[in-house]
């Protein structure tokens, strides 16, 4: 979220309760969930950081006085660098595969079980994304974030079938 | 009230050394109103079992109950009916009558089970419009995109209000777009109460219902509920930072 706050002030100076909003807009039927109170310690956090600095606005009686935020050199830095820089995925995978590995050779626990519960979660998350896909108008970009995320779910969901194939064929040697 | 009811089903091909058990004693209740899905690799009996409870082919051995009514046993006359009235189909490639337009297609499931011109015209109306293609109702399937030939394929299902929906891989001849069209199609139907079991091997599409059974090798591996949501995706974006 840091960085995301960082990009948007790099359009204009703005004050927090704006930012929400743009951030809330930007992540669509997701944005709902996000806390209000983030986008403040967030700020305040960069601002530590040297990236951000405020200035407060003259307020007018119904509007009261409001830090404004602005990027600093270092900020317009990192929003660059941001960019530019190529998302690698985590490393869940790496994780759960040596999970898998000392299951079995520990005889702990039966690799294909874990590889079971663990499609039963990805399943549920995918039904749940599914749904707020559909309930979202074709061709909206609120909508390609939970696109996204359905694809991503799918995607594992392959890869633990080609692990059940595996780690089953090794259960029967 | 369970619509359809699978009791030890068997379906086997061939003989000794090439003997298939496409399905190997297979336990199923689908109560009214669910929307079931049946997952796995190609060959794993899905498609099988789905033609088994449509009655299209015949058990090996066990039993299968619409709506109270064995049909495993039924005289062909009796299954015939059942398929017409009791029974909607939507296949993978459609299987729309090119020669007749979008609302001759939905009309003649009425006309085949004994309804008036009038009634199927009526029905055939009502239908398009609740699939959102009142406005193709004179189209041949020809000039239509997948997307709305399914959408007319669902139509026709669903032509004499039938019991239950029986899918074949829906969506297995649909882009993304288009399947994303079947799918909001086939949550309304979810949200009125249509029992639909439908059989996918994409888990995309399987993830749309209230519950998933998974098949390998002619018997259930899985059974899963997947309906209401964990909250988490609402959890995702409540991080730190």
């Amino acid at each position: 979220m840091q960085d995301a706050i960082l990009a948007m002030l790099a359009k204009e100076p703005s004050h927090g309760y704006d930012l929400g909003l743009r951030l809330r807009r930007a992540l669509g039927p997701l944005g709902g969930s996000m806390n209000a109170g983030q986008v403040y310690v967030t700020l305040a956090r960069l601002e530590k950081a040297g990236l951000v600095v405020h200035e407060r606005s003259a307020g007018s009686p119904d509007r009261p006085d409001r830090k404004v935020y602005a990027l600093t050199d270092a900020g317009h830095e990192r929003v660059t660098a941001w960019l530019a820089e190529v998302n690698r995925p985590k490393p869940d995978l790496v994780e759960f595969h040596l999970k898998l590995a000392a299951a079995s050779a520990s005889r702990l626990a039966d690799p294909v079980e874990l590889v079971d519960a663990q499609r039963r979660e990805l399943l549920r998350r995918l039904a749940e994304a599914q749904r707020a896909v559909l309930a979202e108008p074709e061709g909206s970009t609120g909508g390609l974030l939970l696109e996204g995320i359905a694809l991503r779910l799918q995607a594992d969901l392959r890869w633990l079938e080609a692990c059940e194939r595996v780690w089953s064929r090794r259960a029967d040697a | 009230m369970n619509v359809l009811q699978v009791r030890d089903l068997t379906k086997r091909h061939g003989r000794k050394h090439n003997l298939v058990r496409a399905v190997d004693g297979v336990d199923l209740d689908v109560p009214a109103g669910q929307m079931l899905a049946v997952t796995g690799p190609s060959g794993c009996g899905k498609s099988t079992l789905l033609n088994l409870m449509a009655g299209l082919e015949r058990p090996t051995g066990g039993q299968v109950w619409l709506a109270g009514e064995r049909i495993d046993t039924a005289g062909e006359r009796a299954l015939a009916r059942l398929r017409r009235r009791s029974v909607g189909f939507v296949f993978q490639s459609f299987h729309l009558v090119e020669e007749l337009t979008a609302a001759e297609n939905v009309e003649l499931p009425v006309l085949l089970a004994g309804g008036s011109p009038r009634a199927a015209k009526r029905r055939a109306g009502q239908l398009l419009d609740q699939v959102g293609l009142a406005d193709r109702a004179r189209q041949l399937p020809w000039k239509l995109s997948g997307g709305e030939r399914q959408r007319v394929a669902v139509a026709r299902a669903l032509a004499n209000e039938p019991l239950v929906v029986l899918a074949d891989e829906p969506t297995g001849n649909l882009d993304t777009a288009a399947t994303n069209e079947v799918l909001r199609l086939f949550a309304d139907l979810r949200a009125m109460g249509q029992t639909v079991v439908m059989v996918t091997h994409d888990a995309r599409v399987a993830a749309t219902a209230d519950r998933l059974v998974s098949m390998r090798d002619g018997v259930f591996v899985e059974d899963t509920w997947l309906g209401g949501g964990s909250g988490w995706l609402d959890g995702l974006f409540a991080m730190g930072d």
